[in-house]
């Protein structure tokens, strides 16, 4: 299964739902494509909702890391809500759990940004 | 099961990387490993076909990647070939430095070394063999080590 995302606007915040495996190739690209395109139109607020992935790869961490430094470098903030078990775990061994601001319900991570 | 072996010659493509992949999924679950132990598996050997695929045979279409699945009574053995012009492991930055935690490459190897019981990648002029070893559950020879 491959990524799927859908976009919504709550309270200024982009809230990006993934689902599907973020690896190498299809899904790591639709992420960077979907993140750049948000910066372009001056959505600075991302939150990730990667609630429904099932799967992440090295490189779909290493996407991760580029949105989360891009947005940064851009004066955005980029947020993770929702990480399943195995994504958790792998942020946890790559020590990228406290780099990345995660959160695990939306209410509270939307009002972080404010 | 003990002593089975199964091996598949894959092109330099990410499809192939998804079957190295799917294979070594069915195969630990055959082998009586957990849902855990399985993904483990089957990440450890994506990333080394992956490795394989990009960074050793470069997606060359005259390129193979050997990827070879052995039962032992005790573990499971994988073994990943390449024909690129091989890996140096000692030239792989710590993803766990401060100074590369950013980086947005360089955590296959890790991942790997993490999630298999024994890793040994041996380069040469002639292309990179991994092999990766995950002992069975319960049966002898189930302690950590990493070895080059």
């Amino acid at each position: 299964m491959s990524m799927k995302t859908s976009t919504r606007q709550v309270d200024g915040v982009t809230i990006v739902d993934c689902s599907g495996r973020i690896t190498l190739g299809e899904g790591s690209v639709i992420l960077r494509d979907i993140v750049r395109d948000l910066l372009s139109k001056g959505n600075k607020k991302i939150l990730l909702n990667l609630g429904d992935v099932s799967y992440i790869d090295s490189s779909g961490i290493g996407e991760l890391v580029s949105a989360y430094t891009t947005v940064k470098n851009q004066g955005g903030e980029l947020k993770l809500l929702n990480l399943t078990k195995k994504v958790h775990d792998l942020l946890q061994i790559t020590k990228l759990y406290t780099v990345f601001d995660v959160k695990e319900d939306e209410a509270q991570a939307i009002k972080a940004y404010h | 099961m003990t002593g089975q072996r199964e091996s598949y010659t894959l092109d330099s493509t990410l499809d192939c990387v998804d079957s190295a992949e799917s294979a070594a999924s069915r195969i630990a679950t055959e082998a009586g490993f957990d849902q855990d132990a399985v993904m483990q598996i089957s990440m450890a050997v994506r990333e080394a076909a992956v490795n394989a695929v990009l960074h050793g045979n470069a997606y060359d279409p005259d390129k193979k990647v050997k990827v070879e699945f052995e039962r032992t009574s005790s573990d499971l053995v994988i073994t990943i070939r390449d024909q690129g012009k091989g890996l140096d492991p000692e030239k792989i930055p710590d993803p766990l430095a401060p100074e590369n935690l950013l980086k947005t490459s360089g955590r296959g190897i890790f991942l790997i070394r993490s999630f298999m019981d024994e890793v040994q990648i041996h380069p040469s002029k002639s292309g990179t063999e991994i092999k990766l070893v995950k002992h069975v559950p319960g049966k002898p020879g189930d302690s950590k080590e990493v070895s080059q």
